[in-house]
């Protein structure tokens, strides 16, 4: 069952590093306003994190335009908060291959991210098209509190 | 990202304080690419006290400098790990490379 929208910040971020830790501290002042474990909020914070980075990193890499921007939306449901990420960058030819622990273009890189978006989210959902960009869609489940 | 570097021991040692994402992450490796370059330091001592926060962007530089220093037989050493940064590091299996140690001093007189 779906419920409705309680809250939701949209979030439009210039592909930069520097807006990585931006993204991160945003994710964890909107996670703030539910009853979330420490730890959780760790977590949403790493997967936010590698999302945006992949899109920084990867999806505008060196593409070089005063345009390249990140969305990031963030909902609340009572049940749940999503995080919906999306670039316009160059996309993901294999979203499959991408997602295997280890798939890193870059030989600095542990690949890694997506195993962390995987295992600290309860849903995990990547849709990319080659040159059209990628959007990445994170749930962290909430318990509901009571309503009076 | 704050990093600062210095030799004690003949160990590179390595003190950082922030967050160690992408950004933090260019910034240890050119401190300590240049340290490493400047000194032929062997081993690395890494004092993570002050870093709150790591995702794969800073494990990869950490993997990187021990991919360049275990060539000559050198490691890292580790310590004061934030629990949330060791879970990290637990899951991306970079315990089984890393030497965590209690304190500076007792990393630098036991290697």
């Amino acid at each position: 069952m779906e419920f409705p929208i309680k809250n939701q910040v949209k979030l439009s971020l210039l592909s930069i590093n520097e807006n990585v830790g931006f993204a991160r501290a945003a994710s964890a002042a909107f996670s703030a306003q539910v009853d979330l474990t420490l730890t959780e909020i760790d977590e949403i914070k790493v997967a936010v994190s590698e999302a945006i980075s992949n899109a920084v990193i990867h999806g505008y890499g060196e593409l070089v335009d005063k345009d390249n921007y990140i969305e990031l939306v963030m909902n609340l449901y009572q049940d749940k908060l999503e995080f919906v990420i999306t670039d316009y960058g160059r996309g993901i030819a294999n979203v499959e291959e991408a997602m295997q622990p280890s798939f890193s273009s870059d030989p600095e890189r542990m690949g890694l991210g997506f195993v962390f978006m995987d295992s600290f989210m309860d849903e995990l959902e990547v849709i990319s098209e080659p040159g059209q960009g990628t959007t990445v869609r994170m749930v962290k489940m909430i318990v509901p509190s009571v309503e009076h | 990202m704050k990093v600062v570097t210095f030799m004690k021991q003949g160990i590179l040692v390595v003190r950082l304080d922030g967050e160690l994402d992408v950004c933090g992450a260019n910034e240890f490796r050119n401190s300590v690419d240049d340290a490493l370059e400047l000194t032929g330091a062997k081993h690395i001592l890494l004092n993570m006290q002050g870093v709150s926060f790591i995702d794969s962007s800073g494990l990869g530089v950490i993997l990187g400098r021990y991919k360049r220093i275990a060539q000559q037989g050198g490691k890292i050493l580790v310590v004061h790990l934030a629990p949330q940064v060791k879970r990290i590091f637990e899951l991306a299996g970079l315990m089984k490379i890393l030497t965590i140690y209690q304190s500076e001093e007792q990393a630098l007189d036991l290697v």
